[in-house]
């Protein structure tokens, strides 16, 4: 294993470098640009097979990609914000023509007004689309499920397209150490892509996204639910192959030290290690604290959500989007697998760091004292002026 | 060329499709086919054509086919190629294939018009057939960048104040070789020499290739679907659509467009053309003259522009 220091970006563009793409098709946007220059480099040197396809837009990239998996190729993308918001058509389209492509999105905030920074408006907006979701807390976790998500996609079980989420300049562009693999423990990892049902197979001619009646196209989305509901077996063998050979252990579901938790505060990405300090210190303190970092949204992870929160006095779901007229976007999961708990807690819903709103441990900590007293509405505003 | 040659090769689209009766669209698609013997692989644009082929669980393609959306048929078949330059590269796939996409002018001269010069730019090695039947036909008649001055579709009716379409056509093929692309003509199905010829031709230029087609529509020009490939002559002879092709980086005009150019043909009158189809029947009210002589005098100009482009 090699330490290397990077930031995540980097990292991801390291990881596809080591898997070796056929196809690469992506067009630069903030936070996610330093993969794609990145990537460019290893092709700019003969470094990887890839043909990398510097597109016109993000809709085409996506289209490419699709295009290109349709074909029989391995593929991956990476993009951001209005970069993601371009490609919705598209994201649809990949899912349910099974194309097995890994997306990196490094997250953040959507227009109006215009913003760099991170939130998860991008990727929840992507959430019905038929994309697995996966999210990384740190550098490591973006490359690790970098290369995870070729293994998970690409499972004949599965052949789903798979977005891995990274928090904009919070894990894109901060240094941290990196233990990347061997290339050839990557190589053998990952394997040899093996397409179903090749377009340029010419001697047996497939029609690939036909018109689809009445009479098929919900058939057609009923066989979407079901390799959906094989995801969480597959990615649960790929975490255990992934220890195997990196020594670290993924969850879908990854308490930290809930087991005799009154208060639990669950969030996405890199807030995620950010709960776990303020749990340390509030340990320390002698309050009951734990905390739940959620890395796949989709699918959702109910089963796992109801074992860890069942019988906890209050917990907190903290979300970096908005549901306008709603609510932020985990908080209604959550609360509706609670509702198969035998002995369930308060279930209340902190919106957080929109736009990049910096997220200090404080504020954290703030959650957890106002679960513990009871003070939390059904839906709150961290550190907003209102 | 014989028809001759022809009447054996296998069928890459076959019957069964869906198409309206007297719809030019699979016979240019039959002529595209024909011009090359290697395998080919086809992308389309959402249309009529894409929807009339694929109706799921069944198929009219004989050949690898896929679509993924409206305005992406050009990004989709880039995909598709990049795949195959890097399996050929990498020796997983191992014949010598060829691409060609389809796309009505909706989804070519409007919403597709991006993808289609990214493509172009990044030197894509695929040919683009565009069918131009001049309106967004498979959503029911909307006028299109491609539609005629003049012209009623169901967005741009005649009323008592506007008589059908007020702008004239895009010019897509000039647009496209501005892009300097290595080769780029246009055509129609009435000739099915000239149009296989280039088809022909653009399968095997290196890189991008791209032909406009005329391609008129029963329903949506309002005709006798037996009068198709007679109206396509027309436009032809009228000068609404001239035969040329753009290779090499020249200009030059192909069959009854050349004889016109070269004066041993007669370049006939637009309301010939115009006559023939109900789209245009408002117009022959005396009111509305003096768009049909706009609609001449604007002919005249682009058909003179050509003149002075091509290399006689
Ligand atoms: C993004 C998007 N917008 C609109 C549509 C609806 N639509 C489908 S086909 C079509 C028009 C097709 O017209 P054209 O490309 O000219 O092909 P034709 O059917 O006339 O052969 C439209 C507007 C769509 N499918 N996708
Ligand atoms: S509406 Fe026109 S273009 Fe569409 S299938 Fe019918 S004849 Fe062809």
């Amino acid at each position: 294993m090699e330490l290397m220091a990077v930031n995540g970006d980097t990292a991801i563009a390291y990881a596809w470098k080591q898997v070796n793409p056929d196809v690469v098709a992506a067009y630069p946007i903030t936070p996610q640009t330093i993969i794609v220059e990145a990537f460019s480099d290893y092709v700019a040197d003969g470094e990887v097979d890839t043909e990398y396809v510097c597109s016109e837009s993000e809709h085409s990239a996506m289209t490419i990609c699709i295009g290109a998996s349709a074909a029989g190729a391995r593929c991956a993308t990476a993009t951001a914000s209005a970069g993601l918001a371009l490609m919705w058509e598209m994201l649809y389209v990949a899912a349910s023509m099974r194309t097995p492509l890994v997306m990196a999105v490094a997250n953040r905030a959507l227009s109006g007004p215009i913003n760099i920074h991170c939130d998860h408006s991008d990727s929840m907006g992507a959430r019905d689309s038929g994309w697995v979701q996966l999210y990384g807390e740190n550098v490591q976790e973006a490359y690790d499920q970098s290369i995870m998500a070729f293994r998970i996609a690409e499972h004949p079980d599965i052949q789903l397209p798979v977005m891995t989420g990274l928090d904009g300049f919070i894990i894109t562009h901060a240094i941290e150490n990196l233990q990347a693999l061997p290339d050839d423990v990557v190589k053998d990892f990952v394997g040899e892509f093996k397409p179903k049902y090749p377009l340029l197979d010419v001697k047996n001619p497939v029609t690939m996204g036909p018109f689809d009646n009445f009479d098929w196209y919900f058939e057609h989305k009923y066989q979407q639910v079901e390799a959906m509901n094989r995801v969480p077996k597959v990615v649960n063998q790929v975490f255990d192959d992934f220890e195997k050979i990196s020594g670290r252990r993924y969850n879908v579901v990854e308490p930290y030290m809930t087991d005799d938790a009154d208060y639990v505060v669950m969030a996405i990405g890199s807030t995620a290690g950010t709960l776990k300090a303020a749990v340390d210190e509030l340990r320390a303190e002698g309050m009951k604290a734990g905390s739940v970092k959620l890395r796949m949204f989709r699918p959702f992870p109910e089963k796992e959500i109801l074992e860890v929160l069942d019988g906890k006095k209050a917990v907190a779901v903290m979300d970096r989007a908005i549901s306008f007229g709603s609510s932020g976007p985990v908080f209604p999961e959550v609360r509706s697998a609670m509702l198969d708990a035998k002995d369930a807690p308060r279930v209340v819903n902190y919106i957080y760091g929109l736009g990049g709103r910096d997220v200090p441990p404080a504020d954290i900590k703030n959650v957890f004292r106002q679960l513990a007293a009871g003070e939390s509405e059904k839906i709150n505003f961290m550190g907003v002026r209102v | 060329m014989k028809i001759a040659d022809f009447v054996d090769k296998p069928q890459r689209l076959t019957s069964g499709h869906r198409l309206c009766a007297g719809c030019p669209e699979a016979i240019i698609a039959r002529q595209v086919l024909l011009a090359t013997d290697k395998p080919v692989v086809v992308a389309n644009a959402t249309g009529c054509f894409e929807v009339s082929t694929t109706v799921y669980p069944y198929t009219a393609w004989a050949v690898p086919w896929i679509h993924t959306a409206f305005e992406n048929a050009a990004a989709t078949v880039a995909g598709v190629e990049s795949a195959y330059r890097v399996l050929k590269r990498t020796g997983k796939v191992t014949e010598d294939i060829r691409f060609v996409t389809f796309g009505g002018d909706g989804g070519t001269y409007d919403i597709g018009l991006q993808a289609l010069s990214g493509a172009v730019e990044r030197g894509h090695n695929f040919l683009y057939v565009c069918f131009n039947n001049e309106a967004y036909m498979n959503t029911g008649i909307q006028r299109s960048g491609a539609t005629s001055l003049g012209a009623q579709t169901t967005t741009c009716p005649a009323g008592t104040c506007i008589p059908g379409k007020k702008e004239f056509p895009k010019d897509l093929t000039r647009i496209i070789i501005a892009h300097d692309i290595p080769y780029a003509a246009q055509a129609s199905p009435h000739n099915w020499k000239d149009l296989i010829t280039k088809a022909q031709k653009g399968f095997e230029v290196e890189g991008p290739a791209f032909i406009n087609t005329i391609s008129p529509c029963p329903r949506g020009w309002r005709y006798d679907s037996a009068d198709s490939i007679q109206i396509a002559k027309l436009a032809v002879e009228t000068c609404v659509w001239p035969l040329y092709e753009f290779e090499n980086g020249e200009y030059e005009l192909t069959a009854e467009s050349k004889r016109i150019a070269e004066g041993k043909k007669e370049k006939k009158p637009v309301i010939d053309y115009l006559k023939t189809q109900g789209r245009f029947r408002h117009l022959l009210k005396e009111e509305w003259t003096p768009v049909i002589e706009d609609i001449q005098k604007n002919l005249d100009e682009r058909w003179e522009r050509l003149l002075k482009l091509v290399s006689l």
